[in-house]
């Protein structure tokens, strides 16, 4: 009973989510001004309705009610409560449930924080929400319900995949949609300042902030699916440039320029029409990944489903979403020229490179990406691209951005002339070779060009990021929440590269077959097999084995890798047993059984691997930051009289 | 400079590096990309000498043979019409096995035996890449019309 009554809170949260946008953006063309206070009751009521259904469904998991067949295919009763609530979005159906709540928590969250926004504007902001959240509750309710009933109801259900029962996967598809998802708050924030017809550039002042999370969420979301791909896939690979990675990395790219853009914009009140354009292309990559992901083209461990009603209810949302957003800007983008310059040196330009290097390494993932469904579908034969494409041809637009950085945030607004920054660039760059040279050479050793290269730019952008703070803090001026976040940001990717950096140029790894006793050098470690036993799991049996690392003869690591064999649905894992330190980690996977007495082993050491994930997450942690900034919190005739003062004031610091 | 001649040199920059970036991801793809075949296209020698290729197909039951005590695993792959035996000489994906779909990446050595140096056999038990589902079928249909010719 209770999930139809589930069944109905949606329908309803769908009948909710048009009134929004019909009333959020009629009520602003028209100006009346009860519309738009309906459309602000309509978010509130839709959310009211979708925690409903959800509840419902989450309450038909946690009782283990087979008789929902949603439940039945995905969940089992041997399963452990936690992973039977996430189990909710394990599959394609849930997953897009998630996502149009995700959407409703975004929309609940700009409905509260919009009494400094222009009436209409946030009203039309609503109502573009609206559309999009009217769009994914069609999908829902017409092609992938999860609320059908199974009859007669099932014994026991078919448990979800053994990949997903883990923490990381559990928490993964929350965050990561938080931030694919909000890339369209950043979206209706572009579409509403066209909409209005707005010349000016307030509205990149109202947008930011909302980019800017939702960056940081694709980061963290990012950074956790490669880290449980690390460890629970088994085989130590943390990015293999899969469909389903790709289509999460690509807004992130898109959506980086996009925040760096609209700091310009922001500023300086340039590059506006060029702001609203990669807000509309971010939003087309968040639905590009989603037809890519949820239409079952790819072959890939995350597509669900291979239902071509899906794929092309999707295709057709994108083309109506995409179309219409770049019609609206065909027709109000030749408003928005810019009357302001600037030099060639100067942060403008910097920020420029920036934007054309991150959206040309878009569009290099965007294209090994389609290429084999173009081929595909065109009949020129069957291939796939892998990282023999993508490594080489990403580096192409990345090496020359992450050098830029550096010289890049010594620059200031409008001016040229970096002569004053010389000083800060060339110390900052001769302390990252004396540094970057001696861990290359000294502590890893270089097997290619680009390890000391990548060693060097890494520390060059964290030193370098950190002077102008220093320098702020030294001269007792006052350090603003958003400089800070960014230089947090900054770290971020430098550790990041680091960490690329080594992990790339410096992995050992090693598949052997071992008999018990013997043992294999890996690098400057000793990985010693000791045999190992049966176990027995709450829904699974396998074998566990033991492996001794040693290091000059001193044990360091003690391994304990296993073999499960999940019962219901009677999948074999690998489950891979790491030993990390903040600078190295050291895992052994188990293979098979190779006769003998003698076990197929995986061995591999890789440095640095932690500064990979530690890096995304910094990044985040510095857009985070920023939304503290004061800037933020000003009301809208303070807004606007700043901005009004930047466009027509010349060296006057933009900083409230 | 002129603010229009300056521009113009931050145009003509912005159109060089896109070009080259453009260039050089397009080689790379041209050399990288990896094309991928059944039992049936190797069998009628579509692979070119040397190129490295995804072999993709059923592992036929009975066929997968080590060499005990070590890594050394031969198996053959089939689509119905034709088989190609594969050596492989690394762990082996958890679902990997007889009877079940598996694409192999590798090259043809001189004796016509698939050097595997990457074994994919991802999804569950239940699942076939498509391409490989579209190998098996084209290839039971040919053996089924060889069988009816040889009964004639």
């Amino acid at each position: 009973m209770l999930i139809e009554i589930g069944h109905f809170a949606m329908i309803l949260a769908l009948a909710l989510a048009v009134a929004q946008a019909f009333f959020g953006l009629a009520g602003a063309y028209l100006k009346r001004e009860r519309w738009l206070s309906v459309a602000a009751s309509a978010v509130a009521g839709q959310f009211v309705f979708l925690a409903l259904g959800t509840g419902a469904l989450v309450h038909a998991f946690v009782v283990n009610d087979f008789s929902v067949k949603y439940v039945a295919e995905h969940s089992n009763s041997a399963l452990p409560l936690f992973y039977r609530i996430a189990a909710l979005w394990g599959a394609h159906e849930g997953s897009l449930l998630l996502w149009i709540c995700v959407l409703s928590l975004w929309t609940v969250a700009v409905a509260l924080h919009s009494e400094h926004l222009p009436r209409t504007y946030a009203a039309r902001v609503l109502g573009v929400l609206g559309v999009v959240s009217t769009g994914f509750l069609l999908f829902l309710l017409t092609t992938s319900s999860p609320f059908e009933r199974l009859l007669p109801a099932a014994v026991d259900g078919a448990d979800l995949n053994p990949l997903l029962q883990d923490f990381a996967m559990a928490i993964h598809p929350p965050i990561l949609y938080a931030g694919y998802v909000g890339m369209s708050v950043s979206f209706a924030f572009a579409c509403a300042a066209m909409l209005e017809g707005r010349t000016d550039y307030a509205w990149a002042r109202w947008q930011r902030p909302w980019t800017v999370a939702a960056w940081a969420f694709l980061s963290c979301g990012i950074a956790l699916g490669s880290w449980w791909a690390y460890y629970e896939l088994g085989w130590g690979g943390w990015w293999f440039w899969d469909p389903v990675e790709n289509a999460s990395f690509m807004p992130w790219l898109m959506g980086t320029a996009l925040i760096h853009s609209l700091a310009v914009t922001d500023k300086r009140g340039l590059f506006k029409s060029w702001t609203l354009l990669l807000s509309v292309g971010v939003f087309s990559l968040s639905l590009l990944g989603t037809f890519l992901v949820r239409s079952g083209v790819l072959v890939s461990v995350h597509s669900f489903a291979a239902d071509p009603a899906r794929g092309i209810f999707i295709l057709s949302f994108l083309v109506l979403m995409i179309g219409g957003a770049l019609a609206l800007y065909a027709w109000r983008a030749p408003a928005l020229g810019s009357t302001v310059g600037f030099e060639m040196v100067s942060r403008e330009s910097f920020l420029l490179f920036n934007n054309i290097l991150l959206v040309v390494a878009t569009f290099v993932v965007l294209g090994g990406t389609l290429a084999p469904m173009i081929s595909d579908t065109l009949g020129l034969g069957t291939l796939s691209v892998g990282p023999p494409y993508f490594n080489p041809s990403f580096l192409v637009p990345m090496l020359p951005l992450v050098m830029l950085v550096s010289v890049g945030i010594h620059a200031r607004w409008r001016r040229g002339a970096l002569a004053e920054s010389q000083r800060r660039i060339f110390g900052s760059l001769a302390a990252a070779l004396l540094l970057g040279l001696a861990v290359t050479y000294g502590v890893y050793g270089s097997h290619s060009i680009l390890t000391p290269v990548g060693a060097v730019v890494g520390l060059w952008i964290i030193l370098s990021s950190l002077i102008e703070p220093a320098a702020r803090l030294w001269r007792r001026l006052s350090l603003p929440a958003g400089q800070i976040g960014m230089t947090i940001a900054h770290i971020g990717l430098g550790c990041f590269v680091l960490g690329v950096t080594f992990v790339k140029s410096n992995t050992i790894e090693t598949d052997v077959a071992v008999a018990r006793g013997e043992s294999k050098q890996v690098g400057d470690y000793v990985f010693r097999y000791e045999g190992g036993e049966n176990i027995e799991g709450p829904n699974f049996d396998g074998f566990r084995g033991h492996v001794t690392v040693t290091q000059n003869g001193r044990v360091v690591e003690r391994l304990n890798p296993e073999k499960r064999h999940y019962l219901v649905q009677g999948t074999v894992m690998t489950t891979a047993a790491i030993g990390a330190r903040w600078n190295r980690d050291l895992l052994a996977a188990l293979g098979e059984d190779v006769g003998n007495d003698a076990w197929s082993l995986r061995l591999q050491y890789r440095p640095m691997i932690r500064f990979v994930w530690l890096g995304a997450a910094i990044m985040a942690i510095g857009g985070i930051t920023t939304l503290f900034d004061r800037r933020y919190r000003l009301a809208p005739a303070a807004a606007t009289a700043a901005v009004a003062g930047a466009a027509a004031g010349g060296d006057a610091p933009v900083q409230p | 400079m002129t603010p229009r001649q300056r521009r113009m040199t931050l145009v003509a920059v912005i159109v060089a590096g896109v070009a080259i970036a453009g260039a050089l991801a397009l080689r790379a793809f041209r050399e990288n990309v990896m094309f991928y075949f059944d039992p049936t296209k190797v069998a009628a020698g579509q692979v070119k000498q040397g190129q490295r290729f995804r072999l993709g197909g059923m592992v036929v039951k009975g066929s997968v043979q080590r060499r005990p005590g070590t890594l050394d695993v031969q198996f053959v792959v089939t689509d119905f019409a034709h088989t190609v035996p594969v050596h492989y000489a690394n762990v082996l994906p958890d679902l990997f096995r007889e009877g079940a779909g598996v694409v192999a990446l590798g090259r043809l050595d001189a004796h016509g035996t698939f050097m595997a140096d990457e074994v994919l056999a991802k999804h569950d038990e239940k699942y076939m890449p498509p391409e490989v589902a579209r190998s098996l079928k084209a290839g039971q249909a040919a053996a089924a019309a060889r069988n009816e010719e040889a009964a004639h």
